[in-house]
């Protein structure tokens, strides 16, 4: 899922500032599953927001919505009949839902009520860990299951660099070495001969480096 | 009244202070013997995260408690609700009440006249 941490209610009410009636519009994709963004955490934004502005002496409307998802354009326009009463837009889904919903709705400014995170996996109630960074050519057929790209901190494919002791990445001691877990993995699994057939370079043109990617399916068009 | 303090959220905590309330008093099952099995032990983490809410936009943390009684206990209870009711009497009106022009204040001088 596409993880996010709320952003502090202090940047939060500094953006609100100049707005008096705004819509605060909640998600049940994946923020909905990481508590963040969801039709409760809009309810609770809400009511902090509107307690603090009301104990601050500028009252603010707030009409609660959450869309079924916020980067599908069929939930995006359920919003376009009312969306002109309201002043702006303060969005606490991902950053991909924020940006469509600014695309879609021109007129009214948006706002991101959260900071968006990364690709990952519930470890426990609130605890994610990041998995995948959506290279576009994924190898973890050859990895025992654990990307190269995002478990190890340089991205490296071709077994840990010399900074890894013990098993242990040195950017952060909380961090496992990405390679010792491949490597570990491969010789459970009886696969060390895929640690071979891993491509001398990788290319990075369906990474983010070649810029905003598209996705076109011709068979779904 | 709810019949277990599971069913409490913090959207549900601060629609009370919304609603006027100068502090919200929780009270559930003592804790290892709730019927629901761990009802009580999510409200307190509820009661936790309003707690810090009410701290960040400075409406006053201690305006919300958690205490743990059995349904037995009634004098318990009765001592708790005195206690927290003088701590909010001391505390005053929340900012959102002073904003409003009433709270406690006011209904204490309501009552006197």
């Amino acid at each position: 899922m596409i993880t996010g941490t709320p952003k502090p209610i202090d940047e939060v009410l500094e953006m609100l500032e100049p707005y008096d009636n705004i819509i605060l519009a909640g998600c049940h994709g994946c923020v909905t599953v990481c508590r963040v963004g969801g039709e409760k955490e809009v309810q609770v934004l809400a009511s902090t927001l509107r307690l603090a502005r009301e104990a601050s002496g500028k009252k603010i409307e707030i009409r609660e919505v959450s869309l079924e998802r916020q980067c599908d354009p069929e939930y995006v326009e359920q919003m376009r009949p009312y969306v002109e009463d309201y002043q702006a837009v303060l969005s606490i889904a991902c950053g991909a839902g924020i940006q469509f919903l600014a695309e879609k709705i021109t007129t009214t400014p948006l706002l991101p009520g959260i900071n968006t995170g990364f690709l990952g996996v519930t470890e426990r109630q609130g605890e994610w860990t990041e998995r995948c960074q959506g290279c576009g050519d994924c190898v973890l057929h050859l990895t025992g299951g654990i990307c190269p790209v995002t478990r190890c901190a340089k991205s490296l494919f071709h077994g840990p660099c010399g900074g890894s002791v013990r098993g242990i990445c040195e950017v952060d001691k909380e961090i496992k070495c990405g390679w010792q877990l491949i490597i570990d993995r491969l010789v459970a699994l009886d696969q060390m001969e895929n640690y071979g057939k891993l491509k001398p370079y990788k290319g990075w043109n369906s990474a983010r480096d070649g810029g905003p990617r598209r996705i076109i399916r011709e068979d779904m068009i | 009244m709810l019949p277990c303090t599971g069913r409490i959220d913090e959207a549900l905590l601060l629609k009370a202070f919304e609603n006027g309330a100068d502090g919200v008093m929780v009270v559930g099952c003592l804790e290892g013997d709730c019927h629901y099995i761990s009802g009580n032990i999510r409200a307190r983490a509820r009661v936790k995260r309003v707690y810090a809410i009410l701290e960040q936009i400075k409406i006053g943390p201690n305006r919300i408690r958690m205490y743990n009684l059995s349904a037995g206990e009634g004098s318990k209870f009765a001592a708790y609700a005195n206690e927290f009711v003088d701590q909010i009497v001391e505390l005053g009106p929340s900012p959102i009440n002073l904003a409003r022009g009433g709270g406690v204040q006011a209904a204490k001088e309501e009552e006197t006249t």
